[in-house]
Protein backbone atom coordinates (compact mmCIF):
# COMPACT_ATOMS: atom_id res chain seq x y z
CA UNK A 1 0.00 0.00 0.00
CA UNK A 2 1.61 3.31 -1.11
CA UNK A 3 -0.03 6.67 -1.43
CA UNK A 4 0.64 9.19 -3.93
CA UNK A 5 0.00 12.82 -4.63
CA UNK A 6 -0.06 13.73 -7.57
CA UNK A 7 0.32 17.59 -8.63
CA UNK A 8 -1.44 18.34 -12.00
CA UNK A 9 -1.91 21.83 -13.76
CA UNK A 10 -5.02 23.62 -15.98
CA UNK A 11 -3.05 24.87 -18.76
CA UNK A 12 -3.88 26.20 -22.12
CA UNK A 13 -4.20 23.34 -24.76
CA UNK A 14 -0.27 22.77 -25.94
CA UNK A 15 -1.46 21.03 -28.83
CA UNK A 16 -3.73 24.13 -30.35
CA UNK A 17 -2.47 25.13 -33.69
CA UNK A 18 0.23 27.73 -33.18
CA UNK A 19 -1.94 30.45 -35.27
CA UNK A 20 -4.47 30.82 -32.43
CA UNK A 21 -1.76 31.47 -30.11
CA UNK A 22 -1.97 35.05 -29.44
CA UNK A 23 -1.07 37.51 -26.58
CA UNK A 24 -1.67 40.60 -25.28
CA UNK A 25 1.90 42.64 -25.04
CA UNK A 26 0.95 45.85 -23.12
CA UNK A 27 -0.33 43.60 -20.25
CA UNK A 28 2.10 40.61 -20.67
CA UNK A 29 -0.82 38.14 -20.62
CA UNK A 30 -1.61 35.46 -23.18
CA UNK A 31 -4.80 35.58 -24.79
CA UNK A 32 -6.67 32.14 -24.17
CA UNK A 33 -8.26 31.36 -27.67
CA UNK A 34 -11.95 31.38 -27.62
CA UNK A 35 -13.47 27.76 -28.12
CA UNK A 36 -10.14 25.40 -27.29
CA UNK A 37 -10.50 24.65 -23.93
CA UNK A 38 -7.95 24.25 -21.63
CA UNK A 39 -6.35 20.66 -20.74
CA UNK A 40 -4.39 19.34 -17.83
CA UNK A 41 -0.82 19.83 -18.64
CA UNK A 42 0.90 16.99 -20.93
CA UNK A 43 3.56 15.73 -18.48
CA UNK A 44 1.32 15.38 -15.45
CA UNK A 45 -0.91 13.33 -17.10
CA UNK A 46 2.04 11.28 -17.32
CA UNK A 47 2.43 11.61 -13.92
CA UNK A 48 -1.06 10.49 -12.80
CA UNK A 49 -0.86 7.09 -15.41
CA UNK A 50 2.31 6.59 -13.49
CA UNK A 51 0.61 6.76 -10.00
CA UNK A 52 -2.05 4.48 -11.32
CA UNK A 53 0.71 1.94 -12.49
CA UNK A 54 1.97 1.91 -9.30
CA UNK A 55 -1.50 1.44 -7.66
CA UNK A 56 -2.43 -1.36 -10.16
CA UNK A 57 0.73 -3.23 -8.72
CA UNK A 58 0.93 -2.43 -4.98
CA UNK A 59 -1.89 -1.07 -4.22
CA UNK A 60 -2.58 2.28 -2.41
CA UNK A 61 -4.36 5.60 -2.65
CA UNK A 62 -4.27 8.14 -5.03
CA UNK A 63 -4.95 12.03 -4.52
CA UNK A 64 -4.78 14.70 -7.22
CA UNK A 65 -3.50 18.12 -6.13
CA UNK A 66 -4.32 20.86 -8.19
CA UNK A 67 -3.28 25.10 -7.71
CA UNK A 68 -4.84 27.71 -10.09
CA UNK A 69 -7.98 29.64 -10.40
CA UNK A 70 -11.00 29.34 -13.01
CA UNK A 71 -9.97 25.56 -12.65
CA UNK A 72 -12.84 24.05 -14.93
CA UNK A 73 -14.68 20.71 -12.80
CA UNK A 74 -14.19 18.94 -16.36
CA UNK A 75 -11.11 19.45 -16.90
CA UNK A 76 -9.16 18.65 -13.45
CA UNK A 77 -11.74 15.48 -12.89
CA UNK A 78 -9.97 14.39 -15.25
CA UNK A 79 -7.85 12.83 -12.51
CA UNK A 80 -10.58 11.01 -11.25
CA UNK A 81 -11.96 9.60 -14.11
CA UNK A 82 -8.12 8.41 -14.61
CA UNK A 83 -8.43 6.89 -11.11
CA UNK A 84 -7.46 8.99 -8.78
CA UNK A 85 -8.86 8.57 -5.08
CA UNK A 86 -9.30 11.89 -3.93
CA UNK A 87 -8.98 15.88 -6.03
CA UNK A 88 -7.69 18.27 -4.05
CA UNK A 89 -7.92 22.18 -5.53
CA UNK A 90 -5.70 24.84 -3.97
CA UNK A 91 -8.41 27.56 -5.42
CA UNK A 92 -8.13 31.34 -4.28
CA UNK A 93 -7.46 34.57 -6.44
CA UNK A 94 -4.46 34.79 -4.15
CA UNK A 95 -2.84 31.43 -5.54
CA UNK A 96 -2.78 33.39 -9.19
CA UNK A 97 -0.08 34.43 -11.19
CA UNK A 98 2.58 32.34 -9.43
CA UNK A 99 6.19 31.81 -10.12
CA UNK A 100 7.82 28.64 -9.34
CA UNK A 101 9.08 29.47 -6.42
CA UNK A 102 5.28 30.74 -4.42
CA UNK A 103 4.02 27.76 -5.97
CA UNK A 104 5.82 24.91 -4.98
CA UNK A 105 5.68 26.23 -1.44
CA UNK A 106 1.45 26.40 -1.66
CA UNK A 107 1.96 23.09 -2.82
CA UNK A 108 4.26 22.03 -0.05
CA UNK A 109 2.00 23.16 2.75
CA UNK A 110 -1.23 21.22 0.71
CA UNK A 111 1.28 18.37 0.99
CA UNK A 112 2.16 18.65 4.52
CA UNK A 113 -1.51 19.45 5.42
CA UNK A 114 -2.45 15.77 2.93
CA UNK A 115 0.03 14.49 5.58
CA UNK A 116 0.29 10.88 4.77
CA UNK A 117 2.58 10.32 1.54
CA UNK A 118 4.88 8.10 0.12
CA UNK A 119 5.55 9.43 -3.41
CA UNK A 120 5.22 12.92 -4.91
CA UNK A 121 4.46 12.65 -9.11
CA UNK A 122 4.67 15.76 -10.52
CA UNK A 123 5.20 15.94 -14.96
CA UNK A 124 8.53 17.70 -15.67
CA UNK A 125 7.27 20.60 -16.82
CA UNK A 126 3.83 22.80 -17.03
CA UNK A 127 3.35 22.78 -20.69
CA UNK A 128 2.31 27.11 -20.34
CA UNK A 129 5.35 28.42 -18.57
CA UNK A 130 7.73 25.46 -19.36
CA UNK A 131 9.27 26.21 -15.95
CA UNK A 132 10.42 23.06 -15.09
CA UNK A 133 10.79 23.73 -11.07
CA UNK A 134 7.89 22.82 -9.15
CA UNK A 135 8.86 19.42 -8.61
CA UNK A 136 12.49 19.42 -7.19
CA UNK A 137 11.00 23.08 -5.26
CA UNK A 138 8.72 20.66 -3.43
CA UNK A 139 11.48 17.79 -2.78
CA UNK A 140 14.00 20.86 -1.37
CA UNK A 141 10.90 22.42 0.82
CA UNK A 142 10.09 19.93 2.62
CA UNK A 143 13.58 17.95 2.40
CA UNK A 144 12.74 15.22 -0.08
CA UNK A 145 14.93 12.90 -2.37
CA UNK A 146 13.97 13.41 -5.76
CA UNK A 147 14.29 12.28 -9.23
CA UNK A 148 13.23 14.45 -12.20
CA UNK A 149 12.07 13.49 -15.90
CA UNK A 150 11.21 9.24 -15.01
CA UNK A 151 10.13 6.86 -18.31
CA UNK A 152 9.07 4.43 -15.53
CA UNK A 153 8.57 4.37 -11.93
CA UNK A 154 8.60 0.95 -9.81
CA UNK A 155 7.98 0.38 -5.99
CA UNK A 156 10.13 -2.65 -5.26
CA UNK A 157 11.06 -3.41 -1.36
CA UNK A 158 9.68 -0.33 0.44
CA UNK A 159 11.69 1.75 -2.05
CA UNK A 160 11.01 3.54 -5.67
CA UNK A 161 12.76 2.59 -8.65
CA UNK A 162 13.41 4.99 -11.06
CA UNK A 163 14.34 5.17 -14.43
CA UNK A 164 15.54 8.62 -15.15
CA UNK A 165 16.00 9.94 -18.99
CA UNK A 166 19.88 10.71 -20.25
CA UNK A 167 20.13 11.93 -23.83
CA UNK A 168 21.25 8.35 -25.28
CA UNK A 169 19.01 6.15 -22.46
CA UNK A 170 18.68 5.92 -18.84
CA UNK A 171 19.67 5.43 -15.56
CA UNK A 172 18.28 3.18 -12.85
CA UNK A 173 18.14 5.27 -9.66
CA UNK A 174 16.67 3.69 -6.10
CA UNK A 175 15.40 6.09 -4.30
CA UNK A 176 14.09 5.87 -0.44
CA UNK A 177 10.65 7.14 0.41
CA UNK A 178 8.96 9.75 0.67
CA UNK A 179 10.20 11.30 -2.70
CA UNK A 180 9.42 13.19 -5.59
CA UNK A 181 9.78 11.95 -8.67
CA UNK A 182 8.83 14.16 -12.57
CA UNK A 183 7.66 12.28 -15.31
CA UNK A 184 8.55 12.93 -19.08
CA UNK A 185 6.84 11.54 -21.81
CA UNK A 186 9.10 8.94 -22.39
CA UNK A 187 6.45 7.10 -19.75
CA UNK A 188 4.03 4.90 -21.15
CA UNK A 189 1.21 6.68 -22.30
CA UNK A 190 -1.47 8.13 -20.13
CA UNK A 191 -4.69 5.84 -20.49
CA UNK A 192 -8.12 7.04 -21.48
CA UNK A 193 -10.81 6.92 -18.36
CA UNK A 194 -13.90 4.68 -19.46
CA UNK A 195 -17.70 5.97 -19.54
CA UNK A 196 -17.63 4.25 -15.84
CA UNK A 197 -15.50 6.31 -14.57
CA UNK A 198 -16.23 9.58 -16.14
CA UNK A 199 -19.82 9.10 -14.89
CA UNK A 200 -18.42 8.01 -11.19
CA UNK A 201 -15.78 11.31 -11.60
CA UNK A 202 -18.75 13.19 -12.01
CA UNK A 203 -20.79 12.95 -8.99
CA UNK A 204 -17.59 13.14 -6.96
CA UNK A 205 -16.92 16.69 -5.75
CA UNK A 206 -13.31 17.89 -4.78
CA UNK A 207 -12.07 19.44 -1.72
CA UNK A 208 -11.35 23.01 -2.04
CA UNK A 209 -8.77 24.69 -0.05
CA UNK A 210 -8.16 28.11 0.70
CA UNK A 211 -4.83 29.84 1.73
CA UNK A 212 -6.00 29.84 5.34
CA UNK A 213 -6.83 26.34 5.12
CA UNK A 214 -3.07 25.35 4.42
CA UNK A 215 -1.89 27.57 6.94
CA UNK A 216 0.08 30.13 4.05
CA UNK A 217 1.01 33.57 4.15
CA UNK A 218 -0.40 35.31 1.32
CA UNK A 219 2.30 37.39 0.98
CA UNK A 220 4.32 33.87 0.18
CA UNK A 221 1.85 32.69 -2.31
CA UNK A 222 0.74 33.78 -5.69
CA UNK A 223 1.99 36.99 -7.86
CA UNK A 224 2.29 38.53 -4.23
CA UNK A 225 4.77 35.86 -3.30
CA UNK A 226 7.05 35.81 -6.73
CA UNK A 227 11.37 35.59 -7.10
CA UNK A 228 11.16 36.02 -10.70
CA UNK A 229 9.32 39.38 -12.14
CA UNK A 230 8.10 38.90 -15.72
CA UNK A 231 9.21 42.05 -17.16
CA UNK A 232 7.95 41.49 -21.11
CA UNK A 233 6.30 38.74 -23.39
CA UNK A 234 6.06 38.98 -26.27
CA UNK A 235 5.99 36.80 -30.03
CA UNK A 236 9.07 36.46 -31.99
CA UNK A 237 7.82 36.64 -35.87
CA UNK A 238 10.23 33.90 -37.34
CA UNK A 239 8.23 33.05 -40.23
CA UNK A 240 10.15 32.26 -43.71
CA UNK A 241 8.96 33.04 -47.21
CA UNK A 242 9.22 29.20 -48.64
CA UNK A 243 9.36 28.70 -52.03
CA UNK A 244 6.56 26.11 -53.34
CA UNK A 245 7.54 23.48 -55.52
CA UNK A 246 4.65 22.48 -57.72
CA UNK A 247 4.10 20.13 -60.72
CA UNK A 248 1.67 18.26 -62.34
CA UNK A 249 2.36 14.98 -60.13
CA UNK A 250 4.30 14.30 -56.75
CA UNK A 251 7.00 12.56 -58.54
CA UNK A 252 7.68 15.32 -60.63
CA UNK A 253 7.40 17.69 -58.02
CA UNK A 254 10.29 15.80 -55.97
CA UNK A 255 12.81 16.18 -59.15
CA UNK A 256 11.99 19.88 -59.48
CA UNK A 257 12.92 20.14 -55.65
CA UNK A 258 16.23 18.62 -55.93
CA UNK A 259 16.84 20.31 -58.78
CA UNK A 260 16.22 23.88 -57.07
CA UNK A 261 18.23 22.56 -53.87
CA UNK A 262 21.00 22.21 -56.24
CA UNK A 263 20.69 25.04 -57.91
CA UNK A 264 20.86 26.55 -55.23
CA UNK A 265 23.51 24.76 -53.47
CA UNK A 266 21.66 23.29 -50.71
CA UNK A 267 23.11 19.51 -51.69
CA UNK B 1 24.34 41.02 4.45
CA UNK B 2 26.50 39.26 1.90
CA UNK B 3 28.07 40.48 -0.76
CA UNK B 4 26.86 39.03 -4.12
CA UNK B 5 30.05 39.09 -6.84
CA UNK B 6 31.34 37.02 -10.05
CA UNK B 7 29.86 34.82 -12.28
CA UNK B 8 30.45 31.24 -11.64
CA UNK B 9 29.98 28.59 -14.57
CA UNK B 10 29.33 24.78 -14.02
CA UNK B 11 30.48 22.79 -16.27
CA UNK B 12 29.87 19.69 -16.63
CA UNK B 13 32.17 18.12 -19.31
CA UNK B 14 31.26 15.23 -21.21
CA UNK B 15 34.12 12.66 -22.05
CA UNK B 16 36.81 14.16 -20.30
CA UNK B 17 36.37 17.15 -22.23
CA UNK B 18 34.41 20.39 -22.21
CA UNK B 19 30.95 20.15 -23.57
CA UNK B 20 30.39 22.56 -26.81
CA UNK B 21 27.75 23.82 -24.09
CA UNK B 22 30.27 24.15 -21.36
CA UNK B 23 31.90 26.62 -23.89
CA UNK B 24 29.29 28.41 -24.62
CA UNK B 25 28.85 28.95 -21.06
CA UNK B 26 31.84 30.28 -20.63
CA UNK B 27 31.76 32.45 -23.84
CA UNK B 28 28.85 33.74 -22.16
CA UNK B 29 29.83 34.52 -18.74
CA UNK B 30 32.46 36.03 -19.86
CA UNK B 31 30.89 38.55 -21.84
CA UNK B 32 28.48 39.13 -18.79
CA UNK B 33 31.57 39.41 -16.67
CA UNK B 34 33.31 42.06 -18.90
CA UNK B 35 29.71 44.15 -18.60
CA UNK B 36 29.48 44.39 -14.83
CA UNK B 37 33.04 44.80 -14.15
CA UNK B 38 33.26 41.57 -12.75
CA UNK B 39 35.22 38.18 -12.85
CA UNK B 40 34.11 34.49 -14.34
CA UNK B 41 35.06 31.35 -12.58
CA UNK B 42 34.15 27.66 -13.77
CA UNK B 43 33.07 25.03 -11.57
CA UNK B 44 34.16 21.19 -12.85
CA UNK B 45 32.59 18.43 -10.48
CA UNK B 46 34.22 14.51 -10.99
CA UNK B 47 35.93 11.70 -10.38
CA UNK B 48 39.09 12.95 -12.59
CA UNK B 49 38.18 16.41 -13.27
CA UNK B 50 41.16 17.52 -12.09
CA UNK B 51 43.04 17.02 -15.84
CA UNK B 52 40.98 19.08 -17.81
CA UNK B 53 40.99 21.68 -15.05
CA UNK B 54 43.07 24.64 -17.01
CA UNK B 55 41.09 24.20 -19.63
CA UNK B 56 37.75 26.95 -18.98
CA UNK B 57 40.86 29.35 -18.67
CA UNK B 58 41.54 29.10 -22.52
CA UNK B 59 37.86 30.30 -23.01
CA UNK B 60 37.60 33.08 -20.62
CA UNK B 61 37.71 32.25 -16.83
CA UNK B 62 40.11 33.68 -14.76
CA UNK B 63 39.22 30.88 -11.72
CA UNK B 64 38.56 27.24 -12.38
CA UNK B 65 37.10 25.52 -9.08
CA UNK B 66 37.73 21.84 -8.53
CA UNK B 67 35.75 19.47 -6.96
CA UNK B 68 36.64 16.08 -7.17
CA UNK B 69 36.46 12.53 -6.04
CA UNK B 70 34.90 8.95 -6.18
CA UNK B 71 31.77 10.58 -4.94
CA UNK B 72 30.92 11.73 -8.19
CA UNK B 73 31.49 9.14 -10.15
CA UNK B 74 28.24 9.06 -11.22
CA UNK B 75 25.54 11.76 -11.40
CA UNK B 76 23.06 11.91 -8.15
CA UNK B 77 21.01 14.87 -7.60
CA UNK B 78 21.86 15.29 -3.88
CA UNK B 79 25.35 14.86 -3.75
CA UNK B 80 26.01 17.43 -6.89
CA UNK B 81 23.91 19.42 -5.34
CA UNK B 82 25.95 19.58 -1.92
CA UNK B 83 29.33 20.55 -3.70
CA UNK B 84 27.65 22.95 -5.86
CA UNK B 85 25.73 24.85 -2.78
CA UNK B 86 29.56 24.22 -0.90
CA UNK B 87 31.40 25.91 -3.91
CA UNK B 88 28.94 28.81 -4.19
CA UNK B 89 28.37 29.55 -0.34
CA UNK B 90 32.29 29.84 -0.02
CA UNK B 91 32.56 31.93 -3.19
CA UNK B 92 29.54 33.86 -3.28
CA UNK B 93 28.53 34.48 -6.43
CA UNK B 94 25.50 37.14 -8.46
CA UNK B 95 25.49 34.73 -11.50
CA UNK B 96 25.19 30.84 -11.64
CA UNK B 97 25.54 29.31 -14.86
CA UNK B 98 24.29 25.76 -15.76
CA UNK B 99 23.41 24.53 -19.23
CA UNK B 100 19.90 23.40 -19.98
CA UNK B 101 21.09 19.49 -19.65
CA UNK B 102 19.71 16.52 -18.14
CA UNK B 103 21.91 17.55 -15.15
CA UNK B 104 21.43 21.27 -15.18
CA UNK B 105 17.91 21.22 -15.45
CA UNK B 106 17.70 18.90 -12.42
CA UNK B 107 20.13 20.39 -10.42
CA UNK B 108 19.32 24.48 -11.10
CA UNK B 109 15.79 24.37 -9.35
CA UNK B 110 17.02 22.13 -6.40
CA UNK B 111 20.12 24.33 -5.79
CA UNK B 112 17.60 27.72 -6.56
CA UNK B 113 14.82 26.65 -3.52
CA UNK B 114 18.22 25.69 -1.34
CA UNK B 115 19.63 29.08 -1.67
CA UNK B 116 16.40 30.82 -1.03
CA UNK B 117 16.72 32.51 -4.33
CA UNK B 118 14.64 31.28 -7.92
CA UNK B 119 16.26 29.95 -11.39
CA UNK B 120 15.45 30.17 -14.65
CA UNK B 121 15.66 27.11 -17.04
CA UNK B 122 16.18 27.15 -20.66
CA UNK B 123 17.27 30.66 -21.32
CA UNK B 124 18.53 31.93 -24.86
CA UNK B 125 19.30 35.40 -24.45
CA UNK B 126 20.89 36.84 -21.55
CA UNK B 127 21.45 40.77 -20.96
CA UNK B 128 22.34 43.22 -18.33
CA UNK B 129 19.70 45.75 -17.01
CA UNK B 130 21.20 49.51 -17.09
CA UNK B 131 19.23 50.44 -14.12
CA UNK B 132 19.82 47.82 -11.81
CA UNK B 133 22.88 45.61 -13.39
CA UNK B 134 20.60 42.81 -12.85
CA UNK B 135 20.23 39.73 -15.60
CA UNK B 136 17.31 40.61 -18.07
CA UNK B 137 16.68 36.27 -18.78
CA UNK B 138 14.92 35.37 -22.09
CA UNK B 139 13.65 32.07 -22.20
CA UNK B 140 10.31 30.70 -24.62
CA UNK B 141 7.62 29.59 -22.80
CA UNK B 142 4.21 28.29 -24.22
CA UNK B 143 6.71 25.75 -26.24
CA UNK B 144 7.74 28.19 -27.95
CA UNK B 145 4.55 30.16 -28.98
CA UNK B 146 6.04 32.98 -27.21
CA UNK B 147 9.39 34.32 -25.45
CA UNK B 148 9.91 35.69 -21.99
CA UNK B 149 12.24 38.76 -20.42
CA UNK B 150 12.08 37.48 -17.02
CA UNK B 151 14.02 39.20 -14.03
CA UNK B 152 15.18 37.35 -10.81
CA UNK B 153 15.03 39.65 -7.47
CA UNK B 154 16.87 37.64 -5.61
CA UNK B 155 20.92 36.55 -5.54
CA UNK B 156 22.38 35.07 -6.36
CA UNK B 157 20.92 34.97 -10.11
CA UNK B 158 20.97 31.11 -11.67
CA UNK B 159 19.96 30.56 -15.25
CA UNK B 160 20.17 26.92 -17.69
CA UNK B 161 21.08 27.71 -20.66
CA UNK B 162 19.87 26.21 -23.60
CA UNK B 163 22.41 24.47 -25.90
CA UNK B 164 23.24 26.15 -29.40
CA UNK B 165 21.48 29.34 -28.57
CA UNK B 166 25.10 30.75 -27.32
CA UNK B 167 28.07 31.70 -29.74
CA UNK B 168 31.04 29.61 -28.28
CA UNK B 169 33.92 32.09 -27.77
CA UNK B 170 37.29 31.60 -29.76
CA UNK B 171 40.03 29.51 -27.82
CA UNK B 172 42.91 31.01 -26.26
CA UNK B 173 45.30 28.66 -24.68
CA UNK B 174 47.72 31.53 -23.55
CA UNK B 175 45.67 32.70 -20.86
CA UNK B 176 46.74 32.16 -17.45
CA UNK B 177 44.24 31.70 -14.38
CA UNK B 178 43.82 29.83 -10.53
CA UNK B 179 42.71 26.51 -10.28
CA UNK B 180 41.65 26.22 -6.58
CA UNK B 181 40.44 22.93 -5.27
CA UNK B 182 37.21 22.37 -3.12
CA UNK B 183 36.66 19.51 -0.84
CA UNK B 184 33.94 18.37 -0.29
CA UNK B 185 33.19 15.80 2.09
CA UNK B 186 29.64 13.75 2.10
CA UNK B 187 29.15 10.69 4.09
CA UNK B 188 27.60 8.19 1.63
CA UNK B 189 25.23 6.34 3.99
CA UNK B 190 23.42 9.56 4.17
CA UNK B 191 21.86 9.72 0.85
CA UNK B 192 18.58 8.48 -0.15
CA UNK B 193 19.30 8.28 -3.75
CA UNK B 194 21.25 5.57 -5.03
CA UNK B 195 22.72 4.62 -8.83
CA UNK B 196 22.05 1.25 -9.92
CA UNK B 197 22.77 1.12 -13.26
CA UNK B 198 22.58 3.06 -16.66
CA UNK B 199 21.54 1.86 -19.90
CA UNK B 200 22.78 3.15 -23.06
CA UNK B 201 21.73 2.81 -26.82
CA UNK B 202 24.75 2.71 -28.98
CA UNK B 203 24.39 5.35 -32.01
CA UNK B 204 25.13 4.09 -35.37
CA UNK B 205 26.72 6.26 -37.85
CA UNK B 206 26.43 10.28 -37.22
CA UNK B 207 25.06 12.13 -33.80
CA UNK B 208 21.73 14.21 -34.16
CA UNK B 209 23.41 17.17 -32.14
CA UNK B 210 26.09 17.36 -34.45
CA UNK B 211 24.56 16.55 -38.08
CA UNK B 212 24.93 18.65 -40.81
CA UNK B 213 22.02 17.43 -42.59
CA UNK B 214 18.80 16.33 -40.70
CA UNK B 215 16.07 14.10 -41.55
CA UNK B 216 13.12 14.42 -39.42
CA UNK B 217 9.74 12.04 -39.63
CA UNK B 218 6.79 13.33 -38.44
CA UNK B 219 3.36 11.07 -37.14
CA UNK B 220 2.61 11.01 -41.08
CA UNK B 221 4.99 9.09 -41.83
CA UNK B 222 2.54 5.89 -40.16
CA UNK B 223 4.84 3.39 -38.89
CA UNK B 224 8.84 1.91 -38.41
CA UNK B 225 8.69 1.33 -42.25
CA UNK B 226 8.46 4.51 -43.67
CA UNK B 227 11.48 5.59 -41.40
CA UNK B 228 13.82 3.55 -43.04
CA UNK B 229 13.40 5.64 -46.27
CA UNK B 230 14.48 8.73 -44.32
CA UNK B 231 17.62 6.56 -43.25
CA UNK B 232 18.52 6.04 -45.96
CA UNK B 233 18.19 9.16 -47.26
CA UNK B 234 20.45 10.48 -44.24
CA UNK B 235 22.68 8.06 -45.05
CA UNK B 236 23.27 9.69 -48.40
CA UNK B 237 23.56 12.94 -47.00
CA UNK B 238 25.95 11.67 -44.97
CA UNK B 239 23.48 13.11 -41.90
CA UNK B 240 21.15 11.68 -39.29
CA UNK B 241 17.37 10.72 -39.22
CA UNK B 242 15.43 12.93 -36.10
CA UNK B 243 11.72 12.81 -35.12
CA UNK B 244 8.94 14.74 -34.15
CA UNK B 245 6.96 13.22 -30.77
CA UNK B 246 4.50 10.85 -31.80
CA UNK B 247 6.70 8.71 -33.90
CA UNK B 248 8.78 8.09 -30.39
CA UNK B 249 5.75 7.90 -28.37
CA UNK B 250 4.39 5.31 -30.63
CA UNK B 251 7.77 3.19 -30.79
CA UNK B 252 8.01 3.92 -34.23
CA UNK B 253 11.84 5.29 -33.61
CA UNK B 254 13.58 5.31 -30.29
CA UNK B 255 12.65 8.21 -27.83
CA UNK B 256 16.48 9.34 -28.39
CA UNK B 257 15.44 11.02 -32.06
CA UNK B 258 12.91 12.90 -30.22
CA UNK B 259 14.07 16.60 -31.85
CA UNK B 260 12.61 19.55 -29.57
CA UNK B 261 11.90 21.44 -26.24
CA UNK B 262 11.75 17.91 -24.28
CA UNK B 263 14.40 16.54 -27.26
CA UNK B 264 17.51 17.32 -28.93
CA UNK B 265 18.28 20.51 -29.92
CA UNK B 266 19.80 20.29 -33.21
CA UNK B 267 21.21 22.99 -35.79
CA UNK B 268 22.05 21.10 -38.93
CA UNK B 269 22.81 23.44 -42.17
CA UNK B 270 19.73 21.74 -43.58
CA UNK B 271 16.61 20.25 -42.47
CA UNK B 272 14.32 17.70 -44.21
CA UNK B 273 10.90 18.12 -42.67
CA UNK B 274 8.86 15.24 -43.70
CA UNK B 275 5.12 14.39 -42.31
CA UNK B 276 6.05 16.90 -39.94
CA UNK B 277 3.10 19.54 -39.03
CA UNK B 278 5.43 22.15 -37.77
CA UNK B 279 4.65 22.44 -33.90
CA UNK B 280 5.95 24.75 -31.93
CA UNK B 281 7.37 22.67 -29.53
CA UNK B 282 9.03 20.54 -32.56
CA UNK B 283 10.05 24.07 -34.09
CA UNK B 284 12.20 24.64 -30.84
CA UNK B 285 14.04 21.94 -31.29
CA UNK B 286 15.91 23.14 -34.64
CA UNK B 287 15.53 26.97 -34.67
CA UNK B 288 19.25 26.86 -35.81
CA UNK B 289 18.51 24.99 -39.21
CA UNK B 290 19.65 26.99 -41.91
CA UNK B 291 17.35 26.01 -44.22
CA UNK B 292 14.48 23.98 -43.55
CA UNK B 293 12.48 21.92 -46.94
CA UNK B 294 9.15 20.63 -45.54
CA UNK B 295 7.12 17.43 -47.58
CA UNK B 296 3.65 17.74 -46.18
CA UNK B 297 0.25 17.12 -47.87
CA UNK B 298 -1.45 19.45 -45.96
CA UNK B 299 -0.59 23.12 -47.86
CA UNK B 300 -1.78 24.88 -44.70
CA UNK B 301 0.85 22.83 -42.38
CA UNK B 302 2.60 25.55 -40.17
CA UNK B 303 6.39 23.87 -40.98
CA UNK B 304 5.71 25.35 -44.67
CA UNK B 305 5.70 28.79 -42.58
CA UNK B 306 8.84 28.46 -41.51
CA UNK B 307 10.55 26.33 -44.03
CA UNK B 308 12.41 27.57 -46.83
CA UNK B 309 11.41 24.94 -49.56
CA UNK B 310 8.68 23.10 -49.94
CA UNK B 311 6.41 20.26 -51.94
CA UNK B 312 2.79 19.73 -51.12
CA UNK B 313 1.81 16.47 -51.61
CA UNK B 314 2.28 12.59 -50.26
CA UNK B 315 6.00 12.10 -48.97
CA UNK B 316 5.38 7.96 -50.03
CA UNK B 317 4.89 9.30 -53.82
CA UNK B 318 7.58 12.36 -53.22
CA UNK B 319 10.22 10.96 -51.15
CA UNK B 320 11.14 7.85 -53.83
CA UNK B 321 11.62 9.91 -56.54
CA UNK B 322 13.95 12.71 -54.36
CA UNK B 323 15.73 9.85 -52.79
CA UNK B 324 16.62 8.40 -56.41
CA UNK B 325 17.61 11.97 -57.91
CA UNK B 326 19.40 13.05 -54.49
CA UNK B 327 21.56 9.46 -55.41
CA UNK B 328 22.36 10.54 -58.73
CA UNK B 329 23.52 13.66 -57.88
CA UNK B 330 25.80 12.24 -54.90
CA UNK B 331 26.70 9.12 -56.85
C1 LIG C 1 5.25 20.47 -23.40
C2 LIG C 1 5.31 19.77 -24.70
C3 LIG C 1 6.54 19.46 -25.19
C4 LIG C 1 6.63 18.86 -26.43
N1 LIG C 1 7.86 18.59 -26.89
C5 LIG C 1 7.97 18.12 -28.15
C6 LIG C 1 9.25 17.89 -28.72
O1 LIG C 1 10.28 18.05 -28.06
N2 LIG C 1 9.29 17.45 -29.98
C7 LIG C 1 8.17 17.22 -30.73
O2 LIG C 1 8.29 16.85 -31.89
N3 LIG C 1 6.96 17.39 -30.20
C8 LIG C 1 6.82 17.83 -28.93
N4 LIG C 1 5.57 17.99 -28.41
C9 LIG C 1 4.41 17.56 -29.20
C10 LIG C 1 3.93 18.60 -30.19
O3 LIG C 1 3.02 19.47 -29.57
C11 LIG C 1 3.22 17.97 -31.40
O4 LIG C 1 2.17 17.15 -30.94
C12 LIG C 1 4.10 17.12 -32.27
O5 LIG C 1 5.31 17.80 -32.57
C13 LIG C 1 3.37 16.80 -33.53
O6 LIG C 1 4.15 15.91 -34.30
P1 LIG C 1 3.88 15.74 -35.85
O7 LIG C 1 4.12 17.02 -36.55
O8 LIG C 1 4.69 14.58 -36.28
O9 LIG C 1 2.36 15.26 -35.89
P2 LIG C 1 1.07 16.00 -36.42
O10 LIG C 1 0.92 17.32 -35.84
O11 LIG C 1 -0.04 15.02 -36.28
O12 LIG C 1 1.38 16.20 -37.94
C14 LIG C 1 1.48 15.19 -38.88
C15 LIG C 1 1.65 15.85 -40.22
O13 LIG C 1 1.88 14.86 -41.21
C16 LIG C 1 1.20 15.24 -42.39
N5 LIG C 1 0.95 14.00 -43.15
C17 LIG C 1 0.20 12.94 -42.78
N6 LIG C 1 0.25 11.98 -43.72
C18 LIG C 1 1.05 12.43 -44.70
C19 LIG C 1 1.48 11.91 -45.96
N7 LIG C 1 1.13 10.69 -46.37
N8 LIG C 1 2.30 12.67 -46.71
C20 LIG C 1 2.68 13.90 -46.30
N9 LIG C 1 2.31 14.45 -45.13
C21 LIG C 1 1.49 13.72 -44.35
C22 LIG C 1 -0.05 15.92 -41.93
O14 LIG C 1 -0.51 16.83 -42.92
C23 LIG C 1 0.44 16.66 -40.68
O15 LIG C 1 0.86 17.97 -40.99
C24 LIG C 1 5.46 18.56 -27.16
C25 LIG C 1 4.23 18.84 -26.63
C26 LIG C 1 4.14 19.43 -25.41
C27 LIG C 1 2.80 19.70 -24.86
Amino acid sequence: MINIIVCVKQTTDPEAPPCSFKIDSSANRVIFPAGIPPVISTFDEYAMEAALRIKDKVGGKITALSLGVNLLRDVVKKTLSMGADELVLLEDPAFADGDSWSTAYALSMAIKKIGDYDLILCGRQAVDWDSGQVGSGIAEILGLPSVTVARKVEIVEGKARVERVIPDGYELIEMSLPGVVTLGNEHAAPRYPNVRSIMAAKRKEPIVWKPADIGVDPAMIGSRGRRVKLTRLFQSARYTKCEMVSADTPEEAARKLVAKLRANKVI
Amino acid sequence: MERYQGILAYCETANGKLSPLDTELLGTGSQLATELGQSLSALLIGTDVGAIASEPLAYGASKVYVVEGPLFKDYITEIYLVGLAKVISETSPEIVLLGQTQIGRDLAPRLAFRLKTAATLDCTALTIDPATKRMLMTKPVFGGNAMAIQMCEVSPQIVTLRSKAFSPPVKDSSRQGEIIKISVAIDPASTRTKFLERKTEAVSGIKLEEAKVIVTGGRGIGGPEGFKQLEELAQILKGAVGASRPPCDNKWVSDNLQVGLTGKIVSPKMCIAVAVSGSSQHLSGYSGAKVIVAINKDAEANIFKVAHYGVVGDWKKVLPVFLAEVKKLVS
